[in-house]
């Protein structure tokens, strides 16, 4: 009996050492209007729990020693491009400056096995965009000039991958780094349909997907947020990119 | 102790959560050391059949794959893959070096059981045995979507958008074409089919 609350207890030790250190934040449900979506129907999020911090090179060293199939010379092409952890010196190093940057180069495969591994998933576009519409003192600061030219300036800025986690303000929800540092993978940035020239409603290619002319951008003055779009309908999912970073979301059970 | 036994139940369902297994009880897992990387048979899901079966994609080693991704309830893309995928079946016909296998997955897992993909197959002029219809799990049908770069969204409870994509795998379960688009030229994969089935 002994020896079983033992291996409990050690277990959990072993599972909390590449766990982000800080607690997950709860985020209560709400609504709000995508800047895509069918109409200008507001999309309900329900609540969930998010990491704080983007997953750093030294939490993502500690995966991959422990599933060794996600180390960078035996993880499957199928589910990594050649870029996959390109910045690290070998399969169990990376230059010791990156230790509390965001991870990087990791593919949305990479990405989604971390956080099942930890028991989490990758958080939904919706989910991503309802936190990241918050700054430090509002949920919805998107009416804000300052806030929206703040995240276009941190886009314009080469190598913010170097960056430290968390050394920033949080928004009003205690998340860190959701922009100013890298982009981030979610979980369906598959669901992202824009065809040709978006910018021109009709002149989408109705021929490539079915109902394509049904998803047409609700919200043109949020240019941040149309960046963001653009660039998860242009990802494919073994990309290992150098500015794109995750962190895990989880479930609240009922 | 009844606590510490949850614990380390739970540790083992999520640590299997993440663990890749190994695909198929057929296969040993030499077997797998040898796969190409890049073969779609390194995905550990397991899938139903139309006949409610269950199969990995391993299973299907040593044929071409003709693969689409679809939903029953579907009204207006669909269809036109679907006739697609029939036109480039006859075209194709006996002419391939191996015979290749037309399958057709479910976007809507929740939805589209065996049952109903047995139905729509066989309203379809789909029963024979080149064609193979699975539905997967939510997760296994995300996955999969991403090895194909298909991108889809459900839109309403009825209806999902979806990229009309039609891609073809060779013996290996390596994605060697794909035709995206409806309504267009067929000759071109058709061609693609009868040299890849070669390989």
């Amino acid at each position: 009996m002994k020896n079983w609350v033992l291996i409990g207890a050690l277990a959990l030790i072993h599972f909390s050492t590449f766990g982000q250190e800080n607690a997950m934040k709860k985020i209560d449900g709400g609504s709000y209007l995508p800047l895509y979506g069918n109409s200008n129907e507001e999309v309900n999020v329900s609540a969930f729990y998010i990491d704080p911090l983007p997953v750093t090179h030294e939490a993502y060293l500690e995966f991959v020693k422990e599933y060794p199939e996600w180390q960078k010379s035996k993880v499957k092409g199928l589910f990594a491009d050649k870029r996959y952890l390109e910045v690290w010196e070998n399969d169990l190093s990376y230059p010791s400056v990156l230790k509390n940057s965001p991870v990087i180069q990791v593919s949305w495969f990479a990405a989604k096995a971390y956080c099942a591994c930890q028991g989490k998933r990758l958080p939904t576009v919706d989910e991503w965009e309802y936190i990241a519409m918050a700054n430090e003192v509002k949920e919805d600061a998107r009416g804000d000039s300052l806030y929206n030219l703040a995240i276009l300036r941190s886009y314009e800025t080469p190598k913010t991958y170097l960056l430290q986690v968390g050394s920033k303000p949080s928004n009003v929800y205690g998340v860190y780094d959701l922009h100013g540092l890298v982009w981030e993978w979610t979980l369906d940035f598959n669901s992202i349909i824009i065809t040709g020239e978006s910018r021109n409603n009709g002149n989408t290619d109705q021929g490539l997907f079915c109902a394509s002319g049904a998803l047409g951008a609700n919200d043109l003055m949020n240019y941040a947020a149309f960046m963001r779009y653009a660039m998860r309908s242009s990802l494919k999912a073994r990309y290992s990119m150098t500015n794109l970073g995750f962190r895990c979301a989880k479930d609240i059970k009922q | 102790m009844k606590i510490s036994i949850t614990i380390i139940l739970a540790l083992v369902v999520f640590i299997q959560g993440c663990k890749e297994q190994t695909p198929s009880t057929k296969i040993t897992p030499e077997e797998v050391q040898e796969l190409n990387e890049m073969s779609i048979y390194n995905l550990p899901s397991n899938w139903n059949t139309q006949d409610g079966n269950q199969i990995s994609f391993i299973d299907l080693k040593g044929q071409p794959l003709v693969v689409v991704m679809i939903y029953t309830s579907c009204q207006t893309a669909c269809p036109r893959l679907v006739a697609d995928m029939r036109f480039i079946e006859e075209k194709v016909g006996t002419k391939a070096a191996t015979q290749p296998r037309y399958v057709l997955v479910s976007i809507d897992p929740l939805v589209d059981t065996p049952e109903r993909l047995k139905k729509f197959a066989a309203e379809n002029e789909m029963s024979a045995d080149q064609w193979l219809f699975l539905q997967g799990t939510e997760d296994s049908v995300r996955d999969f979507a991403n090895i194909l770069s298909v991108k889809y969204k459900k839109i309403n409870p009825m209806d999902f958008s979806h990229s009309n994509i039609i891609s073809v795998f060779d013996k290996e379960g390596v994605l060697q074409f794909q035709k995206e688009g409806l309504g267009l030229e067929n000759d071109e994969i058709v061609d693609q089919i009868l040299e890849i089935s070669k390989i």
